[in-house]
């Protein structure tokens, strides 16, 4: 049987290439494993991230936009596995059809063509696609057996529902089930699609200690020994302010943070230093060890 | 019931009430006008407990075309435009995409954001993009501490970071970097011809205000000075 390889443009964004490398990394092992080529959109620019839209609506539009052009141009769908690139991406898909004036700005600035025909992927959609699931539960080497992980979801993969047009807005279900299908042990808790507060991480540090701090004791309440995120802000701000958070809350939290694809990686094999491991604040390797997970 | 202290506001009504809400509505896409204060906004809001005035309160300036309260709150710099308000708003109003418009508007004033260091995370942030294309953690987190004088503050943090490989110490350029400049030069026309219809739109508000001293072509002129 020779089915066409699933193919799809890659666009890993800024934060891939530097704080969030261990989810890049994780994602290619996926891929890999699971048959799917994800070609690196040459060229590629940045989002905008918070800061385009919050300062200019043309802005916030069009620096998405150049890349959903690239994309067309590559004839591909786009997978975005940070979810403030894919909150952008899917905005400006969106924006696109609303806006013509922006469009026909955005093709004279950039000299590329824009028409909306490249969907945007989150990398939940992704890895839940019946082919790919189905190569996992192939693949599946060491199932996570007796992990204990709470999905959070955060905003931008839920919200705006109807940008995002993915899971439920509230109570999302798709990582408990990609959970499931490598052996961990889904925990359900209130805090799922809460904010961390984002891009505040560097400009309100306090905030986002205190925001961190609720989702971290919700998970760790509900009997988490570990979150799962699908967003490079998310795992920086539950990892790398978990102490303070936890000052706030008045008590020690200890949950690594792992990227869901590091999960899956782990399940079909890889080994932590190929799925970046070692890069955590918090220890993401004692409890693996403990687990004999890796 | 309400216990909201209104009386300190200066209401207006007529025309000039009426062009804000207007302006705000054509921006976000929305109807500012629906909200029928139940809320449901505030109550879901993570940050609410951070704000000045909270989400519902903001529609309700909003309404009354009370331009300087909207425009000078610090809650429009603590939204995280988490989109919670979006989604769950009854009335079916883009809240967040109020608060973007608002945030656009402040800074076309050329009016300094009530929360500064958000602002000039904003501003940096967007001015590696524009020479780079891409972001730079690193650059960002040099330029932003020195900008605000928060030197120390996380000064650990950023050390272990760096340790475990977490910020790339080279910043990194994309090849499209000439056609992401084209779009910044484009977005700052266009926002000077919005400054300008603002204007001449009966109100006289967009123009260039004397509070900032910053000339309200430059988008991201408003964060840092």
């Amino acid at each position: 049987m020779t089915e066409e390889p699933l193919r799809y443009a890659y666009y890993p964004g800024c934060s891939l290439h530097s704080t969030a490398r261990e989810y890049d990394l994780s994602m290619k092992v996926v891929a890999r494993a699971a048959g799917v080529e994800l070609l690196e959109i040459p060229d590629w620019n940045c989002c905008g991230a918070s800061s385009a839209h919050v300062t200019d609506p043309f802005l916030g539009f069009a620096l998405p936009g150049r890349v959903l052009a690239l994309a067309e141009e590559m004839g591909l769908d786009v997978v975005a596995p940070c979810a403030a690139c894919y909150g952008r991406l899917a905005a400006a898909r969106e924006e696109a059809a609303r806006h013509p004036d922006y469009v026909r700005r955005l093709e004279k600035a950039t000299g590329r063509r824009l028409s909306g025909s490249s969907r945007v992927w989150n990398v939940l959609e992704w890895l839940s696609q019946e082919r790919v699931s189905a190569a996992v539960r192939e693949a599946l080497k060491r199932p996570l057996e007796g992990l204990a992980v709470a999905p959070y979801y955060g905003c931008l993969l839920v919200r705006p529902p109807k940008v995002t047009r993915f899971d439920d807005p509230e109570r999302p279900v798709t990582m408990d089930r990609i959970l499931e299908t490598i052996g961990a042990v889904p925990v359900d808790f209130a805090f799922k699609t809460e904010c961390c507060g984002a891009s505040l991480g560097i400009s309100r540090t306090d905030l986002v200690s205190e925001l961190s701090g609720r989702i971290l004791a919700a998970a760790a309440d509900a009997g988490a020994e570990a979150v799962a995120v699908a967003c490079p802000l998310c795992q920086t701000n539950l990892d790398s302010r978990q102490e303070a958070a936890g000052l706030r809350q008045g008590r020690t939290f200890d949950l690594p943070v792992y990227y869901i694809t590091q999960l899956v990686g782990l399940a079909l094999g890889a080994s932590a230093r190929e799925l970046g491991l070692g890069r955590h604040l918090v220890d993401a390797m004692s409890l693996l060890r403990e687990k004999k997970l890796a | 019931m309400s216990t909201q202290t209104a009386p300190a506001l200066v209401l207006k009504s007529g025309p000039e009430a009426k062009a804000f809400l207007a302006e705000v509505d054509a921006m976000a896409a929305t109807q500012v006008e629906a909200c029928y204060q139940c809320g449901k906004c505030s109550g879901g809001c993570p940050l609410s407990y951070a704000m000045d005035y909270q989400p519902r309160q903001i529609m309700r300036l909003v309404q009354m075309g009370l331009r300087e309260e909207a425009l000078r709150s610090r809650t429009i710099w603590i939204c995280a435009t988490c989109y919670t308000c979006t989604a769950r708003c009854p009335r079916d109003i883009d809240i967040a995409g109020v608060m973007d418009a608002l945030r656009v508007k402040a800074l076309r004033r050329g009016l300094r954001p009530a929360e500064r260091n958000v602002g000039v995370f904003h501003q940096v942030f967007l001015d590696y993009v524009r020479c780079l294309g891409r972001s730079y953690e690193l650059g960002l987190m040099l330029v932003y501490k020195l900008r605000t004088l928060r030197l120390t503050e996380d000064l650990l943090l950023g050390l272990k970071m760096f340790k475990r490989g977490k910020l790339a110490v080279r910043p990194e350029a994309s090849r499209g970097r000439d056609e992401v400049l084209a779009i910044f030069r484009e977005a700052a026309a266009g926002d000077a011809g919005a400054a300008a219809g603002g204007a001449t739109g009966g109100t006289g508000a967009e123009a260039a205000g004397p509070a900032g001293g910053t000339r309200s072509g430059e988008a991201k002129g408003g964060g840092a000075r």
